[in-house]
């Protein structure tokens, strides 16, 4: 008999399930991997075999231009991986396809949350509280002082900013996969019908959103934009293409930025935004200290963010935890 | 209050000056009274709640946030206020009171003790939401840096309800918040009346003077002295002392508040005593002498001692009962000049007028001020008034030309506000050897001024290309660019690793043809110091 949770094993690269021999989300090219979602610092691409939701395979196609070992599996279908291990992946509500891992071997059952949020949004399936003994958190936004309001606030204020200046473009950075297609769903879902101006890294994402079944309205690319049309526009574009060159083309732009990191008013100042939208599809302190409870697992394993924190909070309210060190994630623009 | 902490918000995150304005306009237009008269005050730092520091608002959170978690998110945010507004606990449902008002916040911060503020502020701050809690914090320990000067401020005032700002600054200095007479008087009211009080007139300024020549027959010839503008101000028991901006520096210079033997308004340079810039009652210290003492609430013995302060003259406002201004320069000079005789030789001596046969000789003159660190010379029409701000054809700055070195172009930053997209500001070395026998670059200054709209395209193009590293929002470039650059002077500075710093420095030319290893050395930078 094997000590508990042996099979599961945090390395610097990846969680590593021994008995199958397959990594979940690592930070490099494996033989085999469970991926959780289509963001870059998750989904690295060269693995031999993928196995994530087809709708994250076909975001992982179009950024590596190959479909090769794609392993579909949907949400809630149980995959046996081998060695006794099973996966299954399940909502976890952070961008389409994102999926949370649960994995079982031997009556024991672990979740990898992957990236994920509570709040609702119209591009992806909600996230679903499983129970199980190890819950393995991400905390990009591992600290009280984040809570992200209800989107429909921040919508409105791009709305309002937009109406007062008739003269100007309103300029949204937003990450290209998930925080573009979620703006332009919820601005829908406020009555706006106007075309929005993409960037041109935005086009096949968005289209790709279009195909899985997530309407987005009209949409253009500025590239083939008169300057005339951009007064009074809404326009989309990386947050790297904020201050660049890119954004000399548009009339008196106002400079906005859809991202949770806009709650504290030196990141926003950091990169020259004028409108801050706080906007996340990350889970805010509320939301992860909720879900703790909620899935109230025997012990948290806390990673990808501001582990101290949780780690804190887990103490106070005597749920044990540890916090992971794993490499290779960034903090996403978001 | 809520309104305020909207206008403190946009404010954050506006960089543009002109929508700064408009939105300092907009709110003092619609706000009540005396609200936006408590938000003038707060925008221009008036307000001093002593019973309030960050400690006590740190002490606040201590009793109701887990100490490593405050410690954790005060370290990401940066700011007390705001992690403070951030992680307040929202209270409990409670009943229903009106929404605070600006003056109500201002007239309960201004009741505070230190022994009731642990128990006030939280009431305050339960009633608000993050931005309020903001803006109340902000209020309470004083300190808005947000981007908005006392002058901007005024300016949007003066934007909102069409009057002139050099008004605006002559009012100012002698009201008290809320300023009720000020906005009377903005509506189309009353002037205020300031008679009895110690109160700052807006300074007359110079134009410079591009090329051309003016007729010495009209125009007087003066130093221009590298010190600080100051105006002198005695009404009755009450001496102060302003800056050009209409800041009440007395605390700073307290050697001058018993020194004006009679009720009068005076122009002149702020100095300190040495032996770099002549004058009839000695010379002055270069303006880093003077450096020394500018800034400070307090000033001790030693102060005083080693960096006396003196006041150089150069025109009359008001004396002798009457109000000079409207009267010609010629005349205020005459009555300035028998005014002397009373003054303390010790804290005053005039501006004297620089006596040239004609204009080319006035030139030549002027080539020589290098070695006295003058600024430069004024010329100020014979027959004209002091009238507020730049006036033209009245006065003139005639700048010495300026010193000239080749730099090389090192590192680039992104501007700020209209140039965001540009590498607009440039940090430029010399070198330190021959650079053939292993000579470095070394820093020496950062300019991003005196070139073109067009030569700025140029410049960010080149950055781009050449880029060899980056930190952030800085460009470490290729040493390839050669920029010719002036500056005002040049001094020694602990704070570079080349030792020296350059006042006003500004990129004169860009030598595209020149080659990087035909820039100066640090010797020929060093060699122009004049301290
Ligand atoms: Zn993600
Ligand atoms: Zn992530």
């Amino acid at each position: 008999m094997t000590a508990p949770f042996s099979w599961i094993r945090p390395e610097p690269w990846g969680i590593h399930i021994a008995p199958a021999d397959v990594w979940v989300d690592p930070a490099r090219a494996v033989p085999r991997a469970l991926v959780t979602h289509g963001h870059a610092d998750h989904a690295r691409g060269g693995h031999g075999e993928t196995i994530a939701t087809p709708a994250t395979l076909a975001i992982m196609k179009l950024r590596y231009a190959t479909s090769a070992g794609a392993q579909p599996a949907a949400y809630g279908e149980e995959v046996a991986l081998g060695g006794g291990v099973t996966a299954t992946l399940l909502p976890a509500g952070h961008v389409l396809g994102s999926a949370q891992i649960l994995l079982e071997h031997a009556g024991e059952r672990v979740i990898i949350t992957g990236d994920y949020k509570r709040a609702p949004d119209p591009t992806c399936t909600p996230f679903a509280v499983t129970p199980c003994d190890i819950f393995i958190t991400e905390a990009t936004f591992g600290l009280p002082v984040f809570t992200h309001p209800p989107i429909g606030e921040e919508i409105g204020k791009l709305l309002a900013a937009r109406a007062a200046n008739p003269d100007s473009a309103v300029l949204v950075g937003a990450y290209a996969l998930g925080k573009a297609q979620r703006v332009i769903a919820e601005l829908r879902a406020a009555g706006h019908s106007d075309t929005i101006w993409l960037h041109g890294a935005m086009e096949k994402m968005c289209r790709l959103y279009e195909e899985h079944g997530v309407a987005l309205g009209d949409l253009k690319l500025v590239s083939d934009a008169g300057k005339a049309d951009l007064a009074g526009a809404i326009v989309i574009a990386p947050p790297a293409a904020l201050n660049d060159r890119w954004s000399r083309r548009l009339p008196n732009p106002i400079t906005a930025m859809a991202s949770g990191w806009m709650r504290v008013r030196g990141r926003a100042r950091q990169r020259g935004v004028e409108l801050p939208l706080v906007i996340s599809d990350h889970a805010d302190w509320n939301e992860l200290t909720q879900t703790i409870a909620e899935v109230n697992p025997a012990e948290t394993w806390i990673t990808h963010g501001r582990e101290e924190a949780l780690l804190r909070w887990c103490e106070l309210s005597q749920r044990r935890a540890r916090a992971l060190a794993l490499v290779g994630y960034e903090d996403e623009d978001d | 209050m809520e309104e305020f902490a909207a206008l403190l918000d946009a404010l954050v995150y506006t960089t543009s000056r002109n929508r700064k304005l408009a939105l300092i306009a907009d709110y003092l237009r619609t706000a009540p009274d005396p609200c936006r008269g408590w938000a003038m005050a707060a925008l221009t730092e008036s307000l001093d709640f002593a019973a309030v520091k960050s400690s006590t608002i740190k002490a606040l959170m201590m009793e109701r946030v887990d100490p490593l978690l405050w410690q954790l998110s005060r370290d990401f945010v940066g700011d007390t206020a705001e992690t403070a507004s951030l992680l307040w606990p929202e209270p409990e449902t409670q009943a229903p009171q009106p929404p605070l008002t600006l003056s109500e916040v201002v007239e309960r911060l201004s009741a505070l003790t230190r022994a009731s503020a642990p128990k006030e502020l939280p009431a305050l701050l339960d009633r608000l939401d993050v931005k309020g809690r903001f803006a109340l914090i902000k209020l309470a320990t004083g300190g808005m840096r947000i981007g908005v000067s006392a002058r901007l401020a005024k300016t949007g005032f003066a934007l909102a309800f069409g009057v002139a700002v050099e008004e605006v600054e002559e009012y100012w200095h002698a009201l008290q918040p809320p300023y009720p007479e000020l906005f009377a008087w903005a509506a189309g009211g009353p002037a205020p009346d300031l008679a009895g009080k110690a109160r700052f007139r807006p300074f007359m300024l110079a134009h410079p003077l591009e090329d051309g020549e003016v007729d010495l027959k009209d125009y007087a010839a003066e130093w221009k002295w590298d010190g600080i503008r100051v105006q002198l101000v005695r009404a009755g028991e009450e001496t102060r002392v302003y800056s050009r901006s209409g800041d009440d520096i007395s605390a700073t210079f307290p050697e001058l508040l018993d020194k004006l033997p009679f009720d009068a308004v005076l122009d002149g340079e702020l100095l300190v005593r040495g032996c770099a810039q002549g004058g009839e009652a000695g010379g002055a210290a270069s303006f880093n002498a003077l450096q020394q003492r500018l800034g400070r609430k307090t000033v001790s013995a030693k102060m005083l001692r080693e960096y006396p302060a003196f006041v150089r003259l150069y025109d009359v406002l008001l004396a002798e009962g009457r109000d000079w201004r409207e009267s010609p320069w010629e005349l205020r000079r005459a009555t300035l000049e028998s005014l002397m005789a009373r003054l303390p030789a010790s804290h005053f001596d005039l501006s004297q007028i620089v006596e040239a046969e004609d204009f080319a000789h006035l030139a030549a003159i002027r080539e020589t001020a290098r070695d006295e660190a003058i600024e430069g010379l004024m010329l100020k029409h014979r027959m004209s008034p002091y009238v507020a701000g730049r006036k033209a054809a009245l006065w003139y700055k005639w700048k010495r030309d300026p010193l000239l070195i080749d730099c090389v172009l090192m590192y680039a930053q992104r501007g700020s506000g209209k140039r965001s997209s540009f590498y607009s500001d440039y940090t430029f070395g010399c070198w330190s050897g021959e650079p053939e026998a292993g000579g470095e670059l070394l820093p020496v200054g950062k300019a991003y001024s005196g070139f073109t709209d067009a030569e700025l395209k140029q410049l960010d193009r080149h950055v781009r290309q050449h880029t060899v590293a980056r930190f952030g929002p800085v460009r470490e470039v290729e040493r390839r660019l050669v920029f010719e650059v002036a500056f005002d002077s040049v001094h020694t500075s602990k704070r570079h690793k080349s030792g020296l710093a350059m006042r006003f420095p500004r990129i004169h030319r860009i030598r595209w043809d020149k080659p990087a290893h035909e820039a100066d050395r640090i010797e020929n930078l060093r060699a122009l110091i004049r301290d």
